[in-house]
């Protein structure tokens, strides 16, 4: 097994306050709309934005909801393991908001296929964005591409793109894993 | 830890102390999902379950079939006063001929003792029990333990008391088999006929007077009479086992203690319980209803996850 760096600590900075800035052009203060990190990984990315937000760009009240997305998956039973659940925390209705999902890797495009679903279950989106930190691009299993990325990779099959975040990680790095 | 040590949940005999804790999680998750204004979830919907009800039940089925719904799964439901088992049809017979539909997943409840295991020796779906004779009910004591997990925040330590007619009930046996897995204290409590002669040899307590086991107790659990097993008289007459047995205000209101008040359904008011203690909010027998849906969509989806797509 080999990893290589893809963005070091700096670098993922810099990624971070670009996505920040961009999703201020689109979505100016923040009235109509709301971040949904998507379980388990993008949760990190979507409290990283929004803190960002709230302290270098002094926009107030955003409003962050976690998705799970465990029930709406379509590969159960076709995984060896039972996938575990984790928490879905949405305390607003989405109905007639922006939904912006916020997850780490785009690879196949079924999570967010999942969360789309998922979504559907606390009201109807006026629209629906996608902000991913990777996007792994040529992998995509259905038609889902992202509306803001941090950085778009090329990766093979068999390579494991990871992003390390400080809180849950211990550092901030993106690595590409070879096995 | 994340998938049950078993195939079929034939009672909480068969199952591990972490095979609870898991289904305690998942429980928790659907019980988020439920209380969504969209209550579904469509993780099972390539699954066909069929609900067998040889027995009569209002409060399981109504819940089993509100958890499957809730998950996508198809159901067919079965009762046996409206089938061929009147013809003299055998069990395996029936179950067989309703799996060659293509059923992936069975619930039973059934008089006899023992009859879910009996079937999971001879057919390939995954069965759940719910409710096997005086033997045991093991979705019950499951949502009863949870219950006590979410009102008293864990299930270890704490001292439980069954109070009632022990001898032909199936809840009072699987709570005993749940609630000491979990690492609870025991008791059970009724008139001496009602009480199986071994039940000690599980390593429960035994204890005639019902004020002194409310006294000891944190959670205290009101079984029913249940008359329609009783084929001679175990006590003189129903007044007399209220006086004995029967939970009302006063002896409630003369603990030094709050303790919790369960009921698995359905109830007798005034004979093993009163209306004010039912209704009071010591007692949490309505939301021990409501985790039942959350607890059995926790063992449906835990056990689909099971059902290997190859055996289909």
């Amino acid at each position: 097994m080999s990893q290589k760096v893809l963005l070091n600590a700096t670098e993922v900075k810099i990624a971070l306050h670009r996505l920040a800035c961009q999703l201020i052009e689109n979505h100016d203060t923040f009235e109509n709309t709301v971040l949904i990190g998507i379980q388990p990984r993008g949760i990190f990315l979507a409290e990283r934005i929004k803190s960002l937000l709230e302290t270098d760009y002094k926009i107030k009240n955003i409003q962050l909801g976690y998705l799970d997305i465990t029930f709406y998956r379509d590969d159960f039973r076709r995984n060896y393991k039972t996938i575990e659940a984790n928490r879905t925390k949405i305390n607003f209705i989405v109905e007639n908001k922006k939904v912006v999902f916020i997850d780490d890797v785009l690879y196949t495009g079924r999570s967010v296929r999942a969360a789309l679903t998922a979504i559907q279950s606390f009201g109807r989106p006026s629209e629906i964005e996608l902000l991913t930190f990777i996007d792994r691009r040529f992998s995509r299993h259905l038609p889902i591409q992202p509306d803001y990325r941090g950085r778009q990779v090329d990766a093979i099959n068999n390579e494991k793109v990871k992003v390390c975040w400080e809180e849950n990680d211990g550092e901030d790095a993106v690595y590409l894993i070879n096995n | 830890m994340s998938e049950l040590s078993v195939k079929h949940l034939l009672g909480i005999k068969y199952i591990t102390e972490d095979d609870i804790h898991l289904i305690f999680e998942t429980a928790d998750h659907f019980k988020e999902v439920i209380n969504r204004s969209i209550k579904k979830v469509p993780s099972l919907r390539d699954i066909t379950i069929a609900n067998l009800f040889f027995e009569n039940s209002t409060r399981t089925r109504l819940s089993f079939e509100l958890a499957e719904k809730r998950l996508s799964a198809d159901i067919v439901n079965f009762s046996a006063s409206s089938s061929s088992v009147k013809k003299g049809e055998t069990l395996v017979d029936t179950v067989n001929n309703i799996l060659s539909m293509k059923v992936d997943m069975v619930v039973m409840r059934h008089p006899n003792p023992g009859a879910g295991v009996f079937l999971s020796k001879h057919i390939n779906a995954s069965i759940i029990n719910a409710g096997d004779g005086a033997h045991e009910h093991p979705t019950q004591a499951l949502l009863d333990t949870y219950s006590i997990r979410e009102k008293l925040g864990d299930v270890a330590g704490k001292n439980v008391v069954i109070v009632g007619d022990i001898l032909h009930s199936r809840v009072a046996l699987s709570n005993i088999f749940a609630l000491q897995k979990l690492g609870a204290n025991v008791k059970v409590c009724g008139p001496k006929t009602l009480l199986p002669k071994y039940i000690e040899s599980l390593g429960v307590g035994v204890e005639t007077n019902l004020q002194k086991a409310l006294q000891w107790c944190d959670v205290a659990n009101m079984l029913r009479v249940q008359n329609e097993r009783m084929d001679i008289s175990y006590f003189p007459t129903t007044r007399e086992y209220t006086q004995q047995f029967g939970l009302n205000k006063q002896l409630l209101d003369s603990l030094d203690k709050e303790i919790v008040v369960m009921h698995p359904g359905p109830i007798n008011r005034g004979v093993e319980i009163t209306s004010d203690v039912a209704d009071s909010k010591q007692a949490i027998i309505l939301n021990q209803v409501e985790n039942g849906v959350a607890i059995r969509m926790a063992v449906l989806y835990l056990l689909a996850s099971k059902i290997d797509r190859n055996d289909d």
